[in-house]
């Protein structure tokens, strides 16, 4: 079955359509690339994806049931995270408090055990702690764990991201351009982990990338954006070979 | 023994040395009258000063109203403790629910504003609440509510302020806390996480509201009368204005900027003209040359001393 259906999806801001019939089926487990020139709207679909904003047409189902209307926080209880291009973390807190900021929702205790420090108020936090340092861990952080985030390496500060994004613990990651500014050998590294965090946490992962060895590498299926809509889909050695890809990306032949 | 917990214990007992001691120096009439009243002022400034920094330096959302629910907290107390004759338990507790409950309805439509916005609205609600008082004569109308007891001493003021301390401490440092804490860092990414930001924004607000509910109440009995005039825009002004002199974010800060500003304040009651210029000067200063605020958003503790001592090796940012 699928876990996630999109059917005729499609944003208009204004007179701009932004994204237009775009449809996809992703089954559990599944590698898929999203790619396109600038401004082609991949990091709108994610934003629809994950109910930043509300589609003007078209329908999203995650595990069988509708996303619409649901707002972004409760999208993320339902089981899909992302990080963003533009490195959102909290960027005053130390690197733990990133991670554990994302256990968030799976906390039970209440206001009450919190204040009295009483109940589950001890167990859970140190359940939580140990949790995020695992986390760190698995991402070659848990050295920098009282380091404020704002003073991490780039590399290092979008590898937080990606652990914090699944410290919320997602079926569904949605990865918008992790590779970004990263040099050939961070790149590398990125490729390697993102293939082993799908087999260990179990994930399908949805990637916008701009760094074609990143997205030929480790994406199974690529979907292919220009202008809003989808113009190619396929496994990485078709969409390479696709004549209207190249188009898009290099601009047409002149004779 | 969780480290936790000592220091939580550790820290208890600090503050009621410190009760003991300040309770035995003014049973002896060594701190003069004048003093006296002036640390009762403290110690409700400082359940102002921390509440307005749970909404304000934690959150994020930049209220400065703060004084209309004093205001309720002030008046609802005094209609339990004059009109009903409960006692003032009772009447502390209302006060602060009933700020709680206004906080709550205020809260839930104008946390959808931010920045300027959210200070323009809080702003304005403070005034609605203080004008609307002003209109209600059976709570005396302009000429204010007179005739209320004297019940706040130093023991109500101080254990509250204590309570209160305490409350907020464990909150921040909770995962409750930590959603708040996101909402300020980033908004966006805090929904990402699965954060129910507008819960977490009015919950702290509520709070906030409750606690200068509280605080209301110890003020109002302890002047004999609450006056309309006492919850101006300027009274919302000086506890914001200790909060950001002591550091947005920082607890241990805002005590700090109480402690500060209404000594200054008790040392130049004489000279009220120089009194404003002072307090205007050192905010300029401070903006200069620190706009962080004076702890910026760290928090001083216990740990500290053990990390000096040579123990326990962890920061002490977000405190404990």
């Amino acid at each position: 079955m699928a876990l996630l259906k999109v059917t005729k999806l499609s944003k208009i801001f204004g007179g701009l359509k932004a994204v237009s019939d775009f449809n996809t089926i992703i089954a559990p487990g599944e590698l898929i690339g999203l790619i396109g020139p600038n401004g082609a709207g991949k990091t709108t679909v994610f934003n629809l994806l994950t109910g930043v904003y509300a589609p003007t047409e078209g329908r999203i189902e995650f595990d069988g049931a509708g996303l619409a209307g649901l707002k972004p926080y409760q999208i993320t209880q339902r089981g899909i995270a992302r990080t963003f291009q533009n490195i959102r973390l909290f960027s005053e807190l130390s690197v733990l408090d990133n991670v554990k900021i994302a256990y968030h929702f799976h906390v039970r205790y209440g206001l009450a055990e919190a204040v009295l420090r009483i109940g589950r108020y001890f167990r859970e936090e140190d359940e939580i702690e140990q949790k995020a340092l695992t986390l760190l861990d698995i991402f070659q952080l848990a050295h920098r764990r009282d380091e404020i985030a704002r003073n991490l390496p780039y590399g290092e500060q979008r590898r937080l991201e990606i652990a914090r994004a699944l410290a919320a613990q997602p079926r569904l990651l949605l990865l918008d351009e992790p590779a970004a500014g990263m040099n050939p050998q961070e790149t590398q590294q990125l490729m390697s982990m993102i293939r082993w965090i799908r087999q260990e946490f179990n994930l399908t992962i949805l990637l916008i990338e701009h760094d074609m060895s990143l997205v030929m590498g480790v994406c199974e299926r690529i979907y292919v954006l220009d202008y809003g809509s989808v113009i190619a889909q396929g496994t990485p050695a078709q969409i390479r070979s696709n004549p209207r890809v190249v188009e898009a990306y290099l601009g047409e032949e002149v004779h | 023994m969780r480290i936790q917990t000592k220091t939580d214990l550790a820290s208890l007992a600090c503050g009621l040395t410190l009760y003991a001691l300040l309770e035995g120096l003014i049973l002896a009439d060594i701190i003069p009258p004048y003093w006296q009243l002036n640390v009762i002022r403290v110690c409700i400034y400082i359940i102002l000063a921390t509440s307005l920094n749970l909404i304000n330096g934690i959150t994020g959302q930049f209220s400065i109203g703060h004084a209309g629910f004093m205001a309720i907290g002030a008046y609802m107390s005094a209609i339990m403790t004059v009109k009903l004759g409960l006692p003032f338990l009772v009447a502390i507790l209302t006060g602060g629910l009933a700020a709680a409950l206004l906080g709550f309805l205020i809260g839930l439509p104008t946390l959808r504003l931010s920045g300027d916005y959210l200070a323009i609205a809080t702003l304005g609600l403070g005034e609605i609440i203080r004008i609307t008082i002003l209109n209600i004569s059976y709570v005396g109308g302009a000429s204010g509510f007179m005739g209320i007891p004297k019940y706040t001493n130093f023991t109500w003021a101080f254990l509250l302020m204590l309570f209160t301390l305490f409350f907020i401490k464990n909150f921040v440092n909770s995962t409750h806390g930590r959603a708040c804490i996101a909402i300020r860092e980033n908004e966006i990414a805090a929904e990402a996480m699965g954060v129910n930001t507008t819960k977490y924004k009015v919950l702290a607000f509520t709070i906030g509201a409750a606690f200068a509910g509280v605080a209301g109440a110890l003020f109002s009995h302890n002047f004999y009368m609450a006056h309309p005039t006492s919850f101006t825009f300027m009274q919302s002004f000086d506890i914001l204005t200790m909060v950001v002199l002591g550091g947005l974010g920082s607890m241990t800060g805002s005590i700090v900027g109480v402690i500060a500003l209404t000594g200054i304040s008790a040392y130049m009651a004489d000279y009220p003209e120089i009194r404003m210029i002072i307090y205007a000067l050192l905010l300029i200063v401070l903006m200069l040359f620190r706009p962080q605020g004076l702890f910026g958003s760290k928090e001083i503790s216990l740990r500290i001393f053990s990390r000096l001592t040579g123990g326990e090796r962890r920061g002490a940012a977000q405190g404990n």
